[in-house]
């Protein structure tokens, strides 16, 4: 059901030396992480610990104060474009236009990410079908509850294809049945050979998944 | 190229579901120059004088109204970090957001004025070197004023602060449109005038969203 990933064969995307600060204050420094193709990273740590810092660090909208990100060994710096094409970040708003409807909403994304209308157009459908958002389609934006707009957002996930998968909190505001379809999804995004790096605070079946503990990379305060 | 179309289809479509926007600004438009004769009197050689700096000054204050709004949305429901992280360069995103909002305000207001110079008892010499500055001004104003609004994002009380940043900027557009207008009434030929708004648009189109991608990048940060 997950569409056919754009690049072929296995890929590793890998950071080294990674920090970031923000407003003055170092979030985390030092980090490393390699992720190969089928494999997730879990961001774990408490509020602040740079979460989702790291997440846009990885996505390319914040530029790290330290260290580089590669995609099979080529620095992501290089070509952010290219970086782009492969990357979808769902971040905390969730933005879904209040007067396009679900379906329009969506397939603006989609075409914006695969300019290959027609193909897009079908793997809107398919993803709206998967997050049980089909009834849905002709829903204003406006009228969704904060559930239905998240799922709205994760459907983004499949009507276009990209193979590094970034995702911060990605269950706020999902109820029970809406977890487990991510969860699904998730593992076969994996198994199709994509990565995913999410952060959360619930409980989410990611088997085989690479825990990173945030807390361990801050630094002191009061180090100079 | 089709990614540059969507986002314009997209923005016209937001525009023309809510409505709002457009309608006010020609409505700004037309009110504002309607109070002018209030103002300075009926007479027709006094008006007359005057209508091609009304017309001109209106035409950027109205332009200006819905500048805040060219990117405020789409960061404030988390739309601009997905814009921004499309696989299309975003100068050419924003050159396209840029050109929805002249669709949106600068072509009504090039089609209003000419029906508000003849309130204003312009000389029938001056209207379509009307027509002509403004096909050339209008964007003009979309462009330098998308920097500003980038520039301004996230900011607190952002439309007072992005007036304070573009209104200068805009006074060469003010100078020469007037300048071709008043050329052409006076039986002068306009064309100085408007070959030099022609290469300010020129070189705003090229500059202009390159700059405001840039802007929008710190925005984020």
């Amino acid at each position: 059901m997950v569409p056919a990933m754009t690049e072929q064969g296995s890929s590793i995307f890998s950071g080294s030396g990674l920090a970031c600060v923000r407003g003055g204050r170092v979030v985390f420094a030092g980090l490393d992480f390699t992720l190969a193709s089928g494999g997730a990273l879990v961001l774990l740590g408490p509020n602040g610990s740079g979460k989702s810092s790291l997440l846009r660090v990885l996505s390319g909208l914040l530029r790290p104060a330290h260290g580089q990100l590669a995609w099979n060994g080529e620095p992501v710096a290089d070509d952010p474009e290219a970086h782009a094409a492969r990357t979808h970040y769902l971040g905390h708003h969730d933005a879904v236009k209040p007067v396009l409807s679900v379906a329009e909403n969506l397939r603006f994304w989609a075409r914006l990410h695969d300019s290959h209308a027609g193909r897009a157009d079908r793997a809107v459908e398919t993803a709206l079908e998967r997050f049980g958002l089909s009834h849905l389609s002709s829903i204003p934006g406006k009228m969704l509850s904060a559930g239905q707009k998240r799922r709205t957002n994760l459907a983004r996930l499949l009507a276009a294809p990209s193979p590094l998968w970034l995702l911060d909190e990605p269950t706020t505001a999902l109820d029970r049945a809406s977890i487990a379809a991510l969860e699904a999804v998730l593992a076969e995004h994996r198994a199709g050979g994509g990565m995913v790096v999410l952060s959360t605070h619930a409980d989410i079946a990611m088997p085989g998944a690479v825990e990173m503990h945030l807390d361990r990379y801050s630094v002191a305060e009061d180090l100079p | 190229m089709t990614r540059f179309l969507e986002v314009v289809r997209r923005d016209l479509r937001l525009a023309l579901r809510q409505g709002s926007d457009s309608v006010m600004v020609v409505t700004f438009f037309v009110l504002t120059v309607v109070l002018f004769p209030f103002g300075i009197g009926p007479e027709a050689n006094v008006l007359e004088r005057v209508s091609a700096g009304v017309l001109m000054v209106t035409a950027l204050l109205a332009s200006m109204l819905s500048l805040d709004r060219l990117f405020q949305a789409d960061y404030e429901d988390g739309s601009l970090e997905l814009l921004v992280l499309t696989p299309a360069p975003l100068g050419m995103v924003v050159a396209a957001k840029m050109l929805a909002h002249w669709l949106t305000t600068g072509l009504p207001l090039m089609i209003a004025a000419p029906v508000l110079a003849v309130l204003l008892h312009m000389h029938a010499d001056g209207f379509v070197i009307l027509l002509a500055a403004m096909a050339l001004g209008t964007p003009i104003l979309s462009l330098i004023g998308g920097i500003g609004a980038a520039l301004v994002l996230g900011a607190r009380r952002g439309g007072v602060l992005l007036s304070l940043l573009i209104l200068p900027l805009y006074v060469p557009v003010l100078i020469f449109g007037v300048g071709a207008i008043d050329a052409a009434v006076q039986g002068m030929s306009a064309k100085p005038h408007l070959l030099i708004l022609a290469g300010i648009l020129t070189g705003a189109l090229v500059l202009a969203p390159w700059a405001s991608a840039a802007a929008l990048r710190q925005a984020l940060e």
